[in-house]
């Protein structure tokens, strides 16, 4: 016998989730495709964001508010830890940043439990009301906020694929020697990459923090899942870590019907060690020549 | 290596060992002089250090850097705790074999598939199965007792026909030494070996290792399966120490430490680990005093300025005369 109910709940959970961590993976994805940094902060930044939009909704009450302020705060401190920690291992190894970076993750996360203490916050859904889907009642805000993930990631695409900076990027991003020459600020764009990806991350915090509150603790498994997810979709290949954060996250949310939601996270680590067994250049890339 | 001359080579090597003899000395007197407080922290700086130690066979000298060891730290610990919990009486060689057995089998797990990558994909792929460990073991409430983890009594030495004695903290002190020291001189032998030297060249370069005939996976599986014993030794000297075994340790906070403990005190030395671990160790005992666990901000700036400007790390103006 089939749980229908169960796993068009389930999809529908997946699709969400999914839709969250691909607003953090492609960030984590865009700084690495750049400069072969390896940002093991990104978790803690997303973790921050929330505490900040959570701390700006206090403040001013509106949802939207907090979410435009915590992505500038994060954008911020992203562009102040890029120049001061990171501009100074450009063309070390990248394993050197995930040194670095986890250094600055340490510092991150034991300031927002100094600032903000150990206990859970909760930020209000903006978007109220519930729709009946079988025996459950399902927040319209889960929907909305997979529709908002979508639109940040569809601005994303245009602006790299039209704006004037978005070609600065992809440029860089292709070579960095020869956009230098064309007459780009390289290390500026770095300096911009960083700052969207935190922007993103913290945007991704606020839109999450609603699920299941706010923990100083969250950082590492967004990190954790969205180090799984970039490797799955192809290290700084944009389209593959969407689809990839969307392909793990349903399943994981299928595994959840059968074993508990904790032992269901397994699955999407056996996912990545296949993945980089069978195709270490990523899932959902076409086959190197 | 650049040619040094031999009458230079001569005094340095007597110098590494006279060396070696103080610092010996210095930590077999440590226990008859120490408060118990510090007797302690002394032990426990060994056990940090030869887990760190043996994360330095993969970060040092063969450039992969684990964020995994955690995995076998734990399972060294479960493991000794599988052989106090089952086996009466409880035996300390047994809880050592059982400790080396567990963090093992594991090793040779993650050896399989994790050295079939390089760099970022190998770190990323190690903390990747820690996690799957540290879900099991977490998860799996009846074996593992679960989020309480479990507790055990404290065996007794025991050396067949000499000794048979209840551990005091002087006498675990030492056997905690000379566990270290054996794996030390050990260690530093097979790195100075025709292997290590392998290992270090995979490091260097790893097309040209490979291209010369070394066949470079099966000398990485090695290595990873060595190291992981040696973490698995550690974690079973702890659990021994503790008298219990918990998820905590191992979870990726651990694993991370091991990374700091390695950068801090100077990576590819042997000696460096031990004393990043002691200078961790000290920096937290200090700042959490009057930062409590907020000790880590200061620390983990510390370990980013490190990272940074000193990636030899502290001893690592010693790196050449310690592999000497």
């Amino acid at each position: 016998m089939i749980p229908w109910d169960q796993i068009v709940i389930q999809t529908l959970n997946g699709l969400v989730n999914g839709m969250v961590l691909a607003i953090v993976a492609s960030g984590l994805t865009l700084i690495f495709g750049i400069m072969d940094i390896v940002n093991f902060a990104h978790g803690d930044l997303l973790m921050l964001g929330a505490f900040v939009g959570a701390a700006a909704l206090g403040a001013t009450g509106s949802f939207w508010i907090a979410l435009l302020a915590a992505a500038i705060a994060i954008a911020l401190l992203g562009v102040f830890l890029q120049v001061t920690a990171l501009r100074p291992l450009i063309g070390r190894d990248p394993l050197t940043t995930i040194l670095a970076t986890f250094g600055i993750s340490l510092v991150l996360q034991k300031y927002a439990l100094w600032q903000w203490g150990p206990s859970v916050r909760r930020i209000s859904e903006p978007v109220p009301g519930h729709f009946t889907l079988f025996h459950l009642q399902y927040p319209w805000y889960r929907v909305a906020t997979a529709l908002m993930a979508g639109a940040i990631i569809g601005g994303l695409w245009l602006f790299l694929k039209y704006g004037k900076y978005g070609i600065w990027i992809r440029a860089t991003t292709q070579d960095r020697v020869m956009a230098q020459a064309m007459g780009i600020p390289v290390p500026l764009v770095h300096t911009a990459v960083f700052a969207i990806g935190s922007a993103m991350a913290a945007a991704s915090g606020v839109l999450f923090g609603p699920f299941t509150g706010v923990t100083q603790t969250m950082g590492f498994d967004f990190t954790l899942r969205a180090f799984i997810v970039v490797v799955v979709g192809g290290m700084g290949n944009l389209g593959g870590s969407i689809l990839a954060a969307i392909f793990v996250s349903l399943l994981e949310a299928y595994a959840a019907i059968v074993v508990s939601p904790a032992q269901a996270v397994i699955v999407a680590f056996v996912v990545l060690v296949l993945t980089m067994l069978f195709r270490p250049t990523g899932l959902f890339v076409p086959t190197p020549k | 290596m650049t040619t040094v001359p031999a009458a230079r080579s001569a005094p340095s090597v007597a110098g590494y060992w006279a060396g070696f003899a103080i610092v010996l000395v210095l930590l077999v007197v440590a226990p008859l002089v120490l408060p118990p407080f510090w007797r302690r922290f002394v032990t426990e700086i060994l056990i940090w250090g030869l887990l760190a130690m043996s994360s330095d066979i993969l970060i040092g000298y063969t450039g992969m850097v684990s964020f995994g060891h955690s995995a076998f730290f734990g399972l060294g610990m479960y493991g000794a705790a599988a052989a106090l919990l089952t086996m009466k009486p409880p035996s300390l060689w047994l809880a050592l074999l059982y400790g080396l057995v567990g963090a093992g089998a594991v090793a040779v797990f993650v050896a399989y598939f994790a050295t079939r990558l390089r760099d970022i994909y190998f770190a990323i792929s190690t903390l990747v199965f820690s996690q799957i460990f540290y879900v099991i073991i977490f998860t799996w409430t009846d074996v593992t007792g679960g989020e309480n983890g479990l507790t055990f009594p404290q065996p007794p030495l025991t050396i067949t026909g000499l000794i048979e004695a209840r551990f005091t903290p002087e006498s675990f002190h030492w056997f905690v030494l000379a566990v270290v020291t054996t794996a030390y001189l050990l260690v530093r032998r097979i790195t100075r070996s025709p292997f290590g030297m392998v290992l270090q060249s995979i490091r260097e370069n790893e097309p040209r290792t490979r291209a010369v005939g070394y066949h470079v996976e099966r000398y990485k599986m090695v290595a990873v399966m060595l190291s992981g014993l040696v973490a698995g030794l550690a974690g079973a000297l702890y659990a021994i120490q503790n008298k219990f075994a918990a998820p905590d340790f191992v979870f990726f906070t651990v694993s991370g430490e091991v990374v700091i403990f390695n950068v801090m005190g100077g990576m590819g030395t042997l000696v460096g680990p031990f004393a990043g671990a002691a200078s961790f160790l000290l920096l937290r005992e200090g700042l959490s005093r009057f930062l409590t666990e907020y000790y880590l901000i200061p620390l983990g700036i510390i370990f980013t300025l490190i990272v940074i400007f000193l990636p030899q790390g502290l001893l690592g103006f010693l790196r050449r005369r310690l592999n000497q």
